[in-house]
């Protein structure tokens, strides 16, 4: 496996390379659909994009954690965490593209 | 929020683009990253998150309505890591 890491400049040549934007402005139409996705996601609001997958955000209750090293009870607040669920799709081919 | 509501959202905000370009924008996007991580590749969305593949080793599983081993072969898994932005942003700091 190669393992190369894409950044917003990977998305936004894409971008580039798919409709006559300039550079600048695809940059910013990726930084424009990210903001829209993080915002609705603060409000709570599920983000669902078919055939990619769905973002949610879940409740996690407080509870008392451990500090593993020193053993002290410490408290967990109760916070919010967003998970992403892949679409069968993305799994399918992110499956088959790592075969081997 | 659904794909078709994002792509409402943005061509909105760029009236000088034709909307069956801003869906082309938005599908690329989402395409980029899919592709990437079939190629075994990771994007990073600083502030955003980190999309990246997981390997599931091999195992052995079981049918659980009849108990049954089945030998489970080795695959990878698309995971994706909040960054620490929004993880903030998404309680209030």
């Amino acid at each position: 496996m190669s393992e190369k890491t894409l950044t917003r400049m990977d998305l936004s040549e894409a971008v580039f390379r798919e409709v006559g934007l300039s550079r600048n402005d695809s940059a910013q139409l990726v930084e424009s659909l990210l903001e829209h996705m993080s915002d609705a996601l603060v409000k709570g609001e599920q983000v669902k994009i078919s055939s990619f997958g769905t973002f949610s955000v879940r409740e996690k209750a407080a509870r008392v954690g451990r500090n593993p090293k020193t053993g002290e009870e410490v408290p967990i607040n109760p916070r919010r965490v967003l998970t992403f669920r892949p679409s069968h799709l993305m799994k399918d081919r992110v499956a088959s593209g790592n075969k081997r | 929020m659904i794909r078709s509501e994002l792509i409402q959202k943005i061509a909105d905000e760029n009236p000088h683009l034709y909307q069956r370009d801003v869906e082309g924008i938005v599908n690329t996007i989402f395409e980029e990253i899919t592709n990437a991580m079939s190629r075994g590749d990771r994007v990073e969305l600083r502030g955003f998150g980190a999309f990246s593949v997981k390997k599931r080793d091999a195992r052995v599983g079981r049918n659980p309505r009849t108990g049954e081993s089945v030998q489970v072969e080795e695959k990878h898994v698309p995971f994706f890591k909040t960054g620490k932005l929004l993880r903030d942003r998404l309680n209030g700091k």
